[in-house]
């Protein structure tokens, strides 16, 4: 199984999309993709990426649901700012110490962090775990870290640590 | 014949309220380019475009070409999956460029690099 298929994830990714751009799940379809997502994934695995140990992934679906909510809530957030009348910049950087060290759970974390309108991921140092972002509307430095930590981190460490 | 005319007037209307919308986050952050003060402010902005003016817009796409060719068209729920994966990338780049020309010209307050000696690579695998 592992010889054939060293890379399920990345091949049923690859299957999947195939599936969408052709529109059709005739045969065909399905023969073509899974040759393509077969051969493919087998030279993702030349490039030598780093082992994901994925350990229950369906605790990935809250922190999915939990991440939209705070999507919606943080754009309403910055397009308040936005078209707010013009006010003293309240934006700073905040350090975060992280204890994730895994390469996709903080790969993912960027995602989230970068797609969350107000902060933006700035710099992680992997020798001290330390994650700094920029936040737009900074008014308390102590529960941002909370936030982060608690919110996303930790289902990120249960799933990939 | 064009794509509107192929849509019932309810649907038309759906999709031109998700197209609306989604212009709407897409110009508000584009706003806010213009209006906020510095770089690391301005940079927030856009932020606003790719992720819920794209979600409208993806929405209007897959509700509009759906509805107009009576088959299902999830291929346009790709853009939204890439858009995801690959901002990060830019926004990191350009952020942290900016933050290695501050901390050089020492023009303002910013946060210290790490130590010598010890590395800082991109976390991105």
């Amino acid at each position: 199984m592992r010889r054939w298929l060293p890379h399920p994830l990345m091949a049923g990714f690859l299957l999947l999309v195939w599936l969408l751009l052709q529109r059709s799940l005739a045969p065909g379809s399905w023969l073509l993709g899974g040759a393509l997502a077969l051969g493919l994934a087998w030279a993702f695995g030349k490039l030598q990426p780093p082992r994901a140990r994925l350990r229950g992934a369906w605790r990935l679906l809250p922190l999915a649901l939990r991440v939209v909510h705070d999507i919606v809530r943080s754009n309403l957030a910055v397009a308040g700012v936005v078209l707010g009348p013009r006010r003293r910049a309240r934006a700073g950087f905040v350090a975060i110490p992280l204890e994730l060290a895994d390469p996709y759970g903080l790969a993912l974390l960027a995602c989230i962090v970068t797609s969350t309108p107000g902060t933006i991921w700035v710099d992680h140092d992997p020798a001290r775990g330390i994650l700094l972002i920029h936040v737009l509307d900074l008014v308390d430095e102590a529960s941002w870290v909370e936030t982060i930590k608690r919110r996303y981190e930790r289902p990120l460490l249960e799933v990939f640590q | 014949m064009s794509l509107v005319d192929a849509l019932p007037p309810w649907a038309a209307v759906l999709v031109g309220v998700l197209v609306l919308l989604g212009a709407g986050f897409a110009c508000v952050g584009s706003l806010g380019l213009l209006r906020l003060r510095d770089f690391y402010q301005r940079v927030h902005a856009p932020t606003l475009g790719s992720t819920l003016g794209t979600f409208f817009m993806v929405a209007a796409c897959v509700a509009g070409f759906s509805l107009a060719q009576g088959r299902p068209a999830l291929q346009v729920l790709l853009i939204g999956v890439f858009l995801t994966l690959t901002t990060p990338i830019t926004l990191m780049l350009l952020v942290r460029a900016a933050l290695y020309r501050d901390r050089v010209e020492d023009g303002q307050q910013m946060p210290p690099p790490a130590p010598p000696g010890e590395s800082s690579q991109n976390p991105m695998p």
